[in-house]
């Protein structure tokens, strides 16, 4: 009996795990993809839709508590907040640009004088790397105390060379062009790191022809290495721009909560935290979330389309 | 072997993330003997972390600790607490920052059963005050450990210098520190918070001692009448005036303290708790020239804060609720109260403060200052509301006008309507 059983049921379960295999292979790329993809949803998606409906309510105090739906209320007041919500997004534009453009020429400028191999080449360049390895809390610290208008090194130096001492972080009008410093300090490394990367896999042929036309460097740089090198720097903004609009740890590392006594530094990604662990508005806060997600949306959306067009 | 391999890695991928699960649920289910304590960077902290192994032998419990800053341990309850995790026990809080609004989300468990169920542990040892903050709707849901008070920190040797007596009052404050400031080029004649938040619990006593408060009885905004603009005006004068070159409006009371300890200012209010940070020879180069004295009097007398800054709470949500409250009655029992603050942390019982030994360690000077600002002291040092963070923002502003050199009073009129805004929607 059993062993009849035996090698009656055999055949059928190779046919099942065979039509199994097959079926999987057949699936294989939404198989390989489903875990990535589950987690995408429980990390990424989940969230988005549990701020999207926060948003819609006037949770406050605990997301527990009970809250009432309102519809676009809060969308309301954050639009029409001129006090603290607007220039938070005239801040996030002016960091994110104006570090974005010095990391951008900067860093372009480092990358054509490494590209080139020259003596001790290795060293210059684990050098520039270091900033990017540190923790940016840590790189916030750093700053903070270097920047110390009484104690700091910063004004210590200046008064080397008899210039006054520098308010720095504790000026009102100094202390978001300080950390966007700190941000072109610890960044710039990267962009030299793509740029470099695009530079060493351009043809020389071109570059040769070029000059044996009789183009100058500058000619050269413009006409012959920058259109090649186009998608590189696209890339490279559209990285650098998403990290640059989303800074949190220098502001809040060197600033602290609000930003600064004036909200010097506060960007919507720091005003936003501070609705939400200092305020506990969590409704207010996850709007001000969702109109920041679709502003960098939009943004990315522009570059993308411009990247297309480029192609 | 192609077949194979696909059908090997999906099984990988998927029981790999159940596996990791499963790990956790065995510890979650084995941690009944352990309890799970937060607690803040404090001197109390450091004391208490080096007697914890007395506690597991004498109870045969295991103590997780966490210890964070004062910024990072908030944050990490709003999330925690917010979901609803039970992965905290013990929670050490600030009674009169988050008390009322972890109190009214249930997040603290009901304490009044375990407070009045041991009478050797003697809940009626503890100060009135203190026991107040820690009471929420005729339920006591924490257990303070830390009482502060505002006192005066000034530099003997520089009071000395230029034949100076210790200030009594604001005048003779604003004096001194004038006369120091113009005669030492490198010495600000007075340092104290800045930072528009951080600074209201220090600003609080001037507004006291002024005869303002930041409410009245019927929950309307004072800070707006002239003896609250007197004092803002007052306090970020001082600052603006012969406070360190530069000043900030960042700082809060690591950076105030850094100035002072390293010999650069000649005074400075602060928190009577924080004393020891003044007199450790390794960190302060002043360690040995710092007086301390009562709160000075102003036009309404010397009016300090005298409040529980932190208590110990149980999670509302833990498991483990009996157990913390063991550690708590540990914690909080006479001996360890009484080691604690011989180290230098001023405690909430009334027994401790009576017994010589609890002031034995404390230099005679800041004894004196803290019984008279004891007694003589205010319950509060904010505003008693729900969100103190948002409420603190809104009356500090004008203190960070006037440091700047503003108009405060104009800036007081100000934030008084925004100040009465917050407080009608503050329920």
């Amino acid at each position: 009996m059993t062993v009849s059983s035996k090698s009656e049921a055999r055949p059928r379960t190779v046919a099942q795990s065979s039509a199994f295999s097959n079926w999987a292979n057949k699936h294989r790329k939404w198989l390989f993809a489903s875990p990535a993809m589950i987690f995408v949803g429980l990390l990424i998606v989940f969230p988005l839709v549990w701020t999207l409906y926060l948003s819609l309510t006037d949770s406050r105090g605990s997301v527990r508590a009970p809250s009432d739906f309102i519809g676009f209320g809060n969308y309301l007041t954050v639009l029409s907040d001129f006090d603290r919500f607007w220039p938070a997004v005239g801040r996030t534009a002016y960091f994110t640009v104006t570090a974005l453009v010095v990391e951008m020429v900067v860093g372009m400028m480092i990358a054509l004088l490494l590209w080139r191999p020259f003596r001790g080449e290795k060293w210059v360049r684990v050098a520039i790397l270091l900033p990017l390895v540190a923790t940016p809390v840590a790189v916030g610290m750093m700053w903070k105390l270097i920047f110390d208008p009484n104690m700091g090194f910063a004004n210590q130096m200046l008064g080397w060379f008899g210039i006054p001492a520098q308010p720095w972080l504790s000026g009102q009008a100094t202390a978001l062009p300080t950390t966007i410093f700190m941000d072109i300090w610890q960044w710039t490394p990267m962009v030299v790191l793509i740029l470099l990367a695009g530079l060493t896999s351009l043809p020389e042929e071109t570059d040769e022809a070029a000059r044996v036309d009789g183009a100058n460097a500058w000619q050269r740089f413009f006409f012959v290495t920058l259109p090649l090198l186009k998608t590189t720097v696209i890339v490279a903004v559209l990285l650098r721009s998403i990290d640059a609009l989303k800074t949190f740890d220098i502001l809040y590392a060197t600033k602290g909560k609000g930003g600064g006594s004036f909200h010097e530094v506060e960007t919507l990604n720091v005003y936003a935290y501070g609705l939400s662990f200092d305020y506990n508005e969590y409704g207010l806060s996850s709007a001000v979330l969702i109109i920041f997600f679709l502003i960098i949306i939009g943004f990315m959306w522009i570059l993308t389309r411009r990247r297309k067009g480029n192609n | 072997m192609k077949r194979r391999s696909v059908l090997q890695l999906l099984a990988v991928a998927v029981v790999v993330p159940f596996g990791v699960t499963a790990c956790g649920g065995a510890d979650d289910a084995k941690a009944s003997g352990t309890v799970r304590v937060t607690l803040a960077n404090h001197v109390w902290t450091d004391g208490i972390k080096a007697a914890i192994p007395e506690f597991e032998k004498e109870s045969g419990l295991k103590v997780e600790l966490t210890q964070l800053g004062e910024d990072q341990l908030s944050d990490q309850y709003n999330v925690k607490l917010n979901a609803g995790s039970d992965e905290v026990d013990v929670m050490m809080y600030r009674p009169l920052q988050e008390g009322k609004s972890f109190a009214r989300n249930k997040y603290l468990a009901d304490l009044t059963e375990h407070v009045s169920s041991d009478s050797g542990w003697d809940w009626k040892d503890f100060q009135k005050g203190p026991v107040t903050a820690s009471t929420f709707e005729n339920k006591v849901v924490g257990v303070p450990i830390i009482t502060e008070r505002e006192v005066l920190y000034y530099r003997k040797d520089l009071l000395e210098a230029a034949g100076l007596s210790v200030p009594k009052t604001m005048d003779e404050l604003e004096a001194a520190a004038k006369k120091i400031s113009e005669d030492n080029s490198d010495v600000a004649g007075f340092v104290a918070r800045t930072n528009k938040s951080a600074a209201v619990t220090q600003f609080s006593s001037f507004l006291y001692s002024f005869g303002g408060d930041f409410m009245d009885d019927s929950g309307q905004s004072t800070i707006a009448t002239p003896e609250a603009k007197a004092a803002y005006a007052y306090y970020g004068g001082l600052l603006h005036n012969y406070g360190p070159a530069n000043v900030s409006t960042d700082m809060s009371w690591p950076e105030a303290m850094a100035i002072f300890t390293q010999g650069n200012a000649a005074f400075y209010t602060e928190a009577d708790s924080l004393y020891k940070n003044a007199m450790d020879k390794e960190k302060s180069k002043i360690a040995d020239k710092v007086g301390f004295a009562a709160f000075p009097a102003g036009p309404a007398g010397s009016k300090p804060y005298n409040i529980p800054s932190w208590g110990l709470g149980i999670n509302s949500a833990s498991n483990n609720q009996d157990n913390a409250w063991k550690f708590i009655q540990w914690a909080t029992s006479k001996e360890r109260t009484l080691e604690a603050q011989k180290a230098g942390v001023p405690g909430p019982r009334a027994s401790v403060w009576a017994d010589p030994a609890g002031i034995s360690t404390y230099p005679k000077d800041l004894a004196e200052a803290i019984a008279f600002s004891a007694e003589n002291g205010v319950g509060h040092d904010r505003p008693l509301v729900i969100a103190v963070g948002k409420a603190r923002e809104i009356v500090g502003e004008p203190i960070v006008t006037a440091i700047t050199g503003g108009d405060s009073a104009a800036a007081a009129t100000t934030s008084n309507e925004a100040f009465q805004k917050f407080l009608d929607t503050d329920k």
